[in-house]
C-alpha cells in the first residue's frame, strides 16, 4: 500500500495524523505530510484507511 | 432573542431562542431532512446550511461567499451613523478573503503548529491542577465557571505575552463581544473598543521596548515582502487571537465535562484504555461542536436552490454538519474511539481554524487533568445548566459533586 498528501487540498487539519501518527506528521506550518517515503508499513493498513476516511477535505490518496 | 419564538425553523429559525441554544440539535435535524438549507428574516435575515456536504460547498465557495463579516447578527460597529472607534480593526485571516488571507494565515500558522503548541502543554497541566486545588476539598464545582472558563484565557495570554493578571478582564470582553454583544450592538462596541485598545497599548509598548521571544514583538518587526505589517492588521490578529481562543476552547472543555458528568462508562472506557484518547478528543469535538461562523454573499445567485441575495448572511452551523446521518454512523451518539470521522468542527476549507492544534491540546489536558483527580462526578441538577449559544455553544454553570 502507498499513501500520499495533496498539498492543494489539505488545509492542516491533522486528522491524519491523529490516527496514523507514524504515518502522517506536520510541516512547520502544520501542513499535513507523509513520513517516509510513502510505503505504508505492514500493520498501519487500516489506520491508513481510517486516516483517509477522517481527512475532511479528503486530500489522502491512498493506492493498494 | 426575539420576542417571539420559531413556529417552523425552516423558514424562521432564532440563533438565541432560549429552547435552541439549549438544544439545537432537533432543529438541525429538522431543517436537514425537510430543507436542507433554511432561512430567516430575523437579524436582517440570513441562510443556513445544515448538511455536511452543503457546509463543505459553501465554505469551498470563497469568491461567492465572503469572510469580511463572520458573525451571525450584524456588526453592529458598521451600523451606527458615524464609525466606533476601531472600526477598521477587524480579525484577520479569519475575517480575511484571499488574498490578504493567505500571507496573515502564514503569520500566525507557525505559532501553532503541533510541534510549536506542545511548549504549553506543562503549563496547562499545572493550571489545571492549581484550578482543581481550589475546589476538591469542597465535593463540589462549578466545572463551567470554576475550570472551563479559567483555562484557555490563560494559555493564549502567556502565548501572547501579555501576562495572565487581568484574565477576568479578558474573559468579559470576549463575552461582550461574541456572547452577550451579538444582541446587543452596544456591549459589543464597548467590549471591543477595550480589548483592541488595550492591544494598542501593547504594540506601542513594543515598538519602544521590544522583548525576546515575543510574539507581539515578532509582529511588529515582521516584514511582508519587504513592508512592516500595518498596525490595524497587527491589531486585528491579537483581536483574533484572544477572542477565537477564549471562549471557543472554553465551551469544548465544559461541553464534554458535561457530557462525561453523565457517563460514568466512558469514564471507565478511558481509564481502561487510555490509548483513545486522541480519538474521543475527536467525538467530543464531533458531538458538541461549540463554533458557528457566517459568510457574506457578494453576489446574487442561485447556490443550493436558493435564491441568495448579494450581502445576505450565511449561517455556517458547522455543529449541524457534524450529526449528518449521510456522513456519520449514529450521528448523535458519542462513540469515544470512532474510527474515521471526518468532522468540521474547525471548518471546512481555507478557513481550517488556526489554533486547532492548540485547542486539542488544551481540551486533552483539561479533560485528562480533572479525571485523573476526580475519577467520579455528576451534575447537581441537569436542569440547572445554563447554555451560551448563538456563535459559540456551551455550558455557562455547570455544577457538579464528587466524592471527597
Amino acid at each position: 500500500m502507498r499513501v500520499r498528501i495533496d498539498d492543494d487540498l489539505c488545509q492542516g487539519h491533522q486528522m491524519c495524523a491523529i490516527r496514523a501518527p507514524e504515518v502522517f506528521g506536520a510541516d512547520d506550518l502544520g501542513q499535513g505530510i507523509v513520513i517516509g517515503d510513502g510505503e505504508v508499513a505492514a500493520g498501519q493498513e487500516d489506520a491508513v484507511r481510517n486516516a483517509a476516511n477522517s481527512c475532511p477535505e479528503q486530500a489522502i490518496i491512498v493506492e493498494d | 432573542m426575539t420576542d417571539t419564538a420559531p413556529v417552523d425553523v425552516t423558514t424562521d429559525y432564532d440563533l438565541f431562542d432560549p429552547a435552541f441554544v439549549r438544544d439545537p440539535y432537533p432543529a438541525y435535524d429538522e431543517i436537514r431532512e425537510t430543507c436542507p438549507v433554511a432561512h430567516t428574516d430575523r437579524y436582517q435575515g440570513s441562510w443556513m446550511p445544515t448538511s455536511y456536504e452543503d457546509l463543505r460547498d459553501f465554505a469551498a465557495e470563497t469568491d461567492l461567499f465572503s469572510s469580511e463579516d463572520v458573525l451571525v447578527t450584524p456588526r453592529p460597529e458598521l451600523q451606527t451613523a458615524g464609525k466606533t472607534a476601531y472600526a477598521d480593526v477587524k480579525a484577520p485571516p479569519i475575517s480575511s478573503d484571499p488574498p490578504e488571507h493567505n500571507w496573515t494565515r502564514r503569520l500566525i500558522l507557525p505559532i501553532f503548529a503541533p510541534g510549536a503548541v506542545k511548549q504549553y502543554e506543562q503549563g496547562t497541566k499545572d493550571l489545571c491542577n492549581s484550578l482543581i486545588d481550589s475546589f476538591i476539598a469542597t465535593g463540589r464545582a462549578d466545572v463551567g465557571t470554576d475550570y472551563a472558563q479559567q483555562i484557555p484565557v490563560r494559555v493564549i495570554a502567556t502565548m501572547l505575552g501579555v501576562g495572565t493578571e487581568r484574565a477576568d478582564e479578558f474573559v468579559g470582553w470576549v463575552r461582550g463581544i461574541l456572547e452577550f454583544g451579538l444582541t446587543d450592538g452596544d456591549v459589543r462596541i464597548k467590549a471591543r473598543t477595550a480589548l483592541i485598545g488595550f492591544f494598542k497599548e501593547q504594540v506601542d509598548d513594543r515598538r519602544a521596548n521590544p522583548r525576546e521571544n515575543d510574539l507581539i514583538t515578532e509582529m511588529v518587526q515582521a516584514e511582508v515582502d519587504g513592508e512592516a505589517v500595518p498596525e490595524d492588521i497587527i491589531l486585528g490578529v491579537c483581536n483574533l487571537m484572544l477572542v477565537a481562543g477564549i471562549d471557543t476552547t472554553w465551551s469544548a472543555i465544559g461541553s464534554s465535562l458535561w457530557h462525561l458528568a453523565q457517563h460514568p462508562e466512558q469514564r471507565q472506557q478511558l481509564r481502561d484504555d487510555p490509548d483513545i484518547w486522541p480519538l474521543a478528543i475527536e467525538e467530543l469535538l464531533r458531538a458538541y461542536s461549540p463554533v458557528t461562523m457566517a459568510r457574506v454573499a457578494t453576489q446574487d445567485i442561485e447556490f443550493k436552490g436558493c435564491p441568495i441575495k448579494q450581502g445576505d448572511k450565511i449561517i455556517m452551523a458547522f455543529p449541524a454538519g457534524n450529526r449528518d446521518p449521510e456522513v456519520f454512523e449514529n450521528p448523535d451518539e458519542v462513540i469515544l474511539d470512532r474510527e474515521r470521522n471526518r468532522h468540521i468542527a474547525f471548518g471546512s476549507g481555507i478557513h481550517r481554524c488556526a489554533g486547532s492544534n492548540l485547542a486539542r491540546l488544551e481540551l486533552r489536558i483539561a479533560l485528562q487533568t480533572f479525571l485523573e483527580r476526580i475519577p467520579d462526578f455528576e451534575l447537581i441538577d441537569p436542569g440547572a445548566v445554563t447554555w451560551a449559544g448563538g456563535q459559540v455553544r456551551g455550558p455557562r454553570i455547570c455544577e457538579v459533586t464528587f466524592p471527597i
